[in-house]
């Protein structure tokens, strides 16, 4: 990482304060007005669009790799996915994703 | 606040988020070890877990920190991940709108996934109990939980640096992104905005200064909203 320690700051204060602020929100300044269906509409797909925009390119082109899409990696990713999809469970999405991924990177030397 | 049925509706909420702990304190380690790795210094991974206090905005900025994003897009893109607070928020209102002023503050900054959800879940069983009692039963759901995050991001930050480059761990952080979107994909609605914000990051790569992140998440999000509308008219 190239930047600045004052930059670090200035983003981890920023979203301090702005990630409490959406936290207060309702209970603290807003109260019991109620928000239109069409923005809670949204908000349920704000986590579900945002992340995987993020992960994507992760994937397909890792940084260890210099950017060629690794087919270890990519498994690996698929298999993270499907696990936390089928049981639900964060955790054993990790475990499968990094599981495998160390079960084919030590088999193929 | 701390007569009889507050002391033991804190003991329930903690009793109840001990499971979680086997979720928060892996996700805090691996904050702490690749923001290690990505040269963050102690006090900064620390600053992160403590003042952010939410994983999935922390790994968000993290990431975009080490492409050099611009500081807005950093920004827009960590805290659009945490909007769904504002939801956690609105719906805690009914319950907890009577309590003090510092209460309410206080248990917006320990709003986490796995409390809200068991808290909103023992509100909606029992939404006879009084506020006293509610908000004892938030606060004994993050006792645990909260310096569990903290303390796991210390460690993780500390034994970050001794594990060697041969543990693939740069592909810790997408892992950690995956795992929290495969449990997220509750309904159709969810996974066509999942699928149309990959397809869209990939068609939007060229787009400068990650904005194309902005532009995938922005129409991702549009999309799931729109199919949720079409069924339930439909329905």
């Amino acid at each position: 990482m190239t930047m600045a320690s004052w930059h670090i700051w200035l983003i981890i204060i920023t979203l301090g304060v702005g990630t409490f602020l959406i936290r207060f929100s309702f209970l603290g300044l807003l109260g019991n007005r109620a928000l239109p269906p069409w923005v809670l509409r949204h908000l349920r797909y704000t986590a579900v669009a945002v992340l995987p925009a993020i992960a994507t390119p992760l994937v397909l082109w890792p940084a260890a790799t210099e950017g060629q899409t690794d087919p270890a990696r990519l498994g690996a990713a698929v298999l993270a996915l499907v696990v936390g999809y089928v049981l639900k469970n964060a955790i054993w999405a990790i475990a499968a994703g990094m599981g495998a991924l160390y079960l084919v990177l030590y088999l193929g030397g | 606040m701390f007569s009889t049925s507050s002391k033991s509706a804190y003991w329930e909420g903690f009793l109840a988020s001990l499971p979680f702990l086997l979720v928060v304190a892996p996700f805090g380690g691996v904050f702490g070890v690749v923001g290690t790795e990505a040269g963050l210094n102690l006090a900064e991974v620390m600053g992160f877990s403590i003042l952010v206090i939410a994983g999935a905005a922390q790994f968000t900025a993290l990431q975009l920190m080490t492409e050099n994003a611009p500081t807005l897009v950093i920004l827009a893109s960590a805290l659009a991940v945490n909007l769904r607070m504002a939801m956690y928020s609105a719906s805690l209102v009914p319950h907890l709108n009577a309590a003090p002023l510092w209460q309410r503050a206080l248990v917006s900054y320990l709003v986490f996934d796995q409390n809200y959800a068991l808290s909103v879940q023992e509100y909606e069983t029992r939404p006879e109990r009084p506020t006293a009692v509610k908000i004892a039963f938030f606060f004994g759901t993050a006792t645990a939980v909260a310096p569990v995050w903290i303390l796991s991001t210390y460690l993780g930050a500390v034994i970050g640096a001794l594990i060697p480059p041969a543990f693939a761990l740069d592909f810790a952080v997408p892992i950690a992104f995956l795992a929290l979107i495969g449990p997220a994909l509750r309904t159709i609605a969810h996974v066509a905005a999942a699928l149309s914000s990959v397809a869209l990051s990939i068609a939007f790569a060229p787009v400068p200064y990650n904005l194309g992140l902005i532009l995938a998440a922005a129409i991702a999000m549009m999309i799931g909203a729109e199919i949720e509308r079409r069924m339930e008219a439909r329905s």
